[in-house]
């Protein structure tokens, strides 16, 4: 059983990816396969990016128990207007800058969900926005 | 291909990891947006990509990327080329369009990613 918190600030590109990379460590040590350990590792840097990228700041939680891996974002606005349309390939408010650094393909959502085995969103305005994605151990 | 053999086919220059020039490399993926690579590449890849930051390198060290061929002659700044001599990711840069770069490896016997997803079975190669 392994539980960790990650605090995630808005705007913080310089230490994008660390949370994803402990993450994927953590994993490994506990000798998750290949194949989960990547689609955990992909799911969290979309994660973690989306915080960095488009909301207030806010956290991701890792839980891992014998059947599931479970990631769990939660952040305190602005919210998605659309939740729809926002996993929609494609579909992306970045902005220039981002787009600069190599974000905004609009993939990060779908992505999210099609590595994990089962995928929820709530999103609020003004509340923000909260993600569970969970992964099957095999 | 080994990625000796694709820095000889893209006449590229190594900026890191010449330790692991001997590396196998089953498929490409180009893009200069990371969620496009996180969508298509699968084991064994190598990145074409003019994007230099270093979400790149960060970017290869989550698909576990073999190499990352910089192209249109740009070259990422030192600090970033340091962090991928460190994670031991080779890199290169090509004075070459994307196009030419991904035409000449192609010929070369390399492939892209299927424009599917993984299946499970296949994610965990
Ligand atoms: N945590 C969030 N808070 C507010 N808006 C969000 C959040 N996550 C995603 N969005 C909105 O949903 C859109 C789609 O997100 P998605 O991750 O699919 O693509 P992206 O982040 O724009 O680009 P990419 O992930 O490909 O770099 C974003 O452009 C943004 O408008
Ligand atoms: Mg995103």
């Amino acid at each position: 059983m392994v539980r960790a918190e990650y605090e995630i600030a808005s705007g913080a590109y310089d230490c994008a990816g660390e949370v994803s990379s402990d993450i994927k460590r953590q994993l490994k040590q506990l000798g998750i396969d290949a194949g989960t350990l990547r689609r955990v590792a992909v799911s969290s840097y979309e994660m973690e990016m989306n915080i960095i990228i488009h909301s207030l700041g806010g956290v991701i939680n890792l839980t891992v128990d014998n059947e599931w891996i479970t990631l769990f974002s939660k952040d305190r606005g602005p919210g998605i207007p659309d939740v729809e349309l926002a996993m929609r390939e494609g579909f992306s408010t970045a902005g220039e800058d981002a787009r600069n650094m190599g974000f905004g393909a609009g993939m990060g959502l779908p992505n999210m969900k099609r590595n994990a085995d089962t995928f929820n969103i709530f999103s609020q305005m003004e509340e923000g926005t909260r993600i569970t994605i969970t992964f099957r151990v095999i | 291909m080994t990625i000796a053999e694709i820095v000889k086919c893209l006449d590229a220059r190594v900026l890191c990891g010449e330790e692991n020039l001997g590396q196998r490399v089953t498929s490409a993926c180009c893009s200069d947006l990371m969620s496009d690579a996180l969508a298509f590449i699968h084991e064994n890849a190598m990145l074409l990509t003019g994007i230099t930051n270093a979400h790149v390198v960060r970017t290869a060290g989550i698909l576990d990327l073999k190499c990352v061929a910089f192209v249109r002659g740009k070259v990422p700044p030192p600090d970033v080329i340091g962090m991928a001599r460190e994670a031991g990711l080779v890199t290169m840069t090509v004075n070459k369009t994307m196009f030419t770069c991904a035409g000449l490896l192609y010929e070369g016997g390399l492939r892209g990613a299927p424009m599917c997803w993984p299946s499970r079975d296949e994610a965990a190669g």
